[in-house]
């Protein structure tokens, strides 16, 4: 049998988590005797297999056909159910990104098998994978065994270290049936920034209500500049309508783990800590010293942000 | 036309989290509330519906206190409400709960012409009943959704991707799974509490879905859950703006190696 990563590519590009999630199932492979599959879907891809090797994957399964350019949940999930049904893999791993967390369970309703979502943690003992998964927004973690004989899992990003790995990386083709989507996409719309992607960030800056107003994000903007960050937003910040969505962390937002998390103005409410409270190393930047964000934070800076984040940009420009 | 809407009753977002000595998540004292992400759901079901005309039946899985959460959806401006309440579906997971909910919709409240969804509970964070619904139902699904139209008998929805937005067309039935910023959910008001006391709300067993226990049995199992490490808080730097700026670069470089 086998574990299969199921890769993520857009545009053309692999996404950090396939090889995260390939660098995690090479070394359950290695615990539980699988073989290490990966299968890549879309169209003009099949040049991406020789980079998908370099990680320890024994085959590449390429799905490589123009009806599949863009990704739609109906036709991949149909596209992985067809290779399930080929394979009879004992476990697929997915990355919980946005195509993930819709593909894997759309796709685990179609092979009718158990998923574990979100995964912090997988390891293989005593002949069963058992998995972990922070829950109540990781006030908890809960540990999962899943009823084979198919198992699924999608992978938080940012969590699996990345390794290079040998493998045999024999490259298949693979032409299941292709349905048609029920679905048709009108736009897309990628937001202009040279900043990483939050969720895959290894540094990320965030503000809040401390900033004072929208205009107090220009601070953490030449932040995150100087440190080649992403740009986070505490959930006050969001609902005061500073900043969109889309960059809120914590329960009702994204759930983030950089290597390093500087909170600029945020008091650290149980909310906000859901979504970042895994990150490595913690620094808090607030002029007030009973905040909650210092009971967390690695380094706590007390004092005026709008006089400290201005000089720590000088300091980091010094260093470049 | 009929528009669905799925619920789940979860935990307060501020509840203290507590593990029993069977090591579960215990529920002893805490406080229940319709998931966030479901009352964007409802709040657009109910717009929906004020739009276009039709009715609003609000569906879940939960045991007898789950009424509450539906009776507030009712007093919200749903018309209807059905609760799937069975003790073979309790820790049945996102697996067991999508067949059933599944079968409700395909039979007995079969005819709908959209579901709304929350994107996920805030509870178990699996983000699996609405993408698993639509496979059963083989339904066009848009996920993660931010804003929502309706018109010609097509819905158009504006979806949240990794860092952008995607907009998708479709024609009906479909479901949409909501995210934070696609509406303003309305808080009930005292005439709408009223009224929900006298709407419909019909509770149904797994026997009269016609489901037997092995159809729901879990595929996942909770071994045990455990709380996560403690963080603690780590250096406090204070005084003059110059000082502690070089201490905390000096830090993040030889200590922390971060940067």
């Amino acid at each position: 049998m086998s574990i299969v990563v199921c890769a993520e590519q857009r545009d053309g590009s692999l996404r950090k988590i396939t090889f995260e999630a390939l660098s995690a199932g090479k070394s359950l492979a290695s615990a539980s005797g699988e073989t290490l599959k990966v299968l890549l879907i879309g169209s003009g891809v099949a040049g991406l297999a020789d980079e998908l090797k370099k990680y320890g994957a024994d085959e590449v399964a390429v799905v490589d056909n123009d009806a599949l350019a863009n990704y739609t949940a109906d036709v991949y999930a149909a596209v992985l159910a067809a290779y399930v049904a080929q394979e009879n893999p004992a476990l697929v791993l997915f990355g919980h990104s946005a195509i993930g967390k819709e593909l894997a369970p759309r796709a685990a309703a179609k092979v009718d098998c158990g998923l574990v979502s979100d995964c912090i943690d997988v390891t293989f003992a005593d002949g069963d994978y058992l998995f972990k998964h922070p829950i109540y927004a990781g006030k908890a973690i809960g540990n999962y065994k899943v009823a084979g004989p198919v198992r699924m899992a999608t992978l938080r990003p940012n969590v699996f270290a990345i390794a290079e790995n040998d493998g045999a990386g024999a490259v298949v083709d693979f032409a299941p049936e292709i349905p048609a989507s029920k679905v048709s996409i009108k736009a897309t719309e990628m937001a202009s920034s040279d900043r990483p992607e939050l969720t895959e960030a290894d540094i990320i800056c965030s503000g809040g209500r401390g900033l004072g107003g929208p205009e107090g994000f220009a601070l953490i903007e030449g932040l995150a500049d100087a440190l080649g960050a992403a740009v986070g937003s505490s959930r006050a910040a969001v609902d005061a309508g500073w900043r969109e969505h889309a960059a809120q962390v914590g329960q009702t937002g994204k759930v983030v783990s950089p290597i390093l998390y500087v909170a600029s103005g945020i008091s650290g409410a149980i909310q906000h800590l859901a979504g970042m409270g895994s990150s490595k190393v913690i620094v808090g930047i607030n002029k007030d010293g009973e905040a909650n964000i210092f009971n967390v934070a690695d380094y706590g800076v007390e004092g005026d942000l709008n006089k400290i984040i201005p000089a720590l940009i000088e300091k980091l420009k010094e260093l470049q | 036309m009929k528009i669905v809407a799925c619920i789940k009753q979860t935990f307060d977002t501020e509840a203290k989290i507590v593990v029993g000595g069977d090591g579960q998540i215990s529920d002893e004292g805490v406080n229940l509330i319709v998931n966030p992400y479901d009352e964007y759901a409802v709040e657009e079901a109910i717009r929906t519906k004020e739009k276009d005309g039709g009715e609003v039946v609000v569906v879940t899985v939960g045991g007898d206190k789950t009424q509450e959460a539906l009776r507030y959806c009712l007093a919200m401006g749903a018309d209807r409400a059905v609760l799937i309440n069975d003790p073979v579906l309790a820790g049945a997971g996102s697996y067991g709960i999508s067949v059933a909910l599944a079968k409700l919709l395909s039979e007995k409240e079969a005819g709908f012409d959209i579901i709304f969804a929350g994107k996920e509970a805030v509870d178990d964070g699996a983000a699996q009943v609405p993408s698993r619904l639509a496979e059963k139902l083989d339904l066009a699904q848009a996920n993660v959704v931010t804003a929502f139209e309706l018109s010609d008998g097509k819905a158009t929805a504006t979806c949240e991707i990794d860092g952008g937005s995607e907009t998708l067309e479709m024609a009906l039935p479909a479901l949409i799974s909501a995210q934070k910023g696609l509406n303003e959910v309305r808080y009930p008001s005292l005439p709408g509490i009223m009224k929900a006391k006298r709407k419909p709300l019909e509770v149904v067993t797994l026997a009269d879905l016609g489901l037997s226990a092995d159809d729901v049995a879990a595929k996942v199992e909770l071994v045990v859950a455990e709380l996560p490490p403690a963080r603690m808080a780590g250096q406090r730097l204070t005084g003059e703006v110059d000082e502690v700026v070089a201490k905390l670069v000096q830090l993040l470089q030889d200590e922390a190696k971060v940067i």
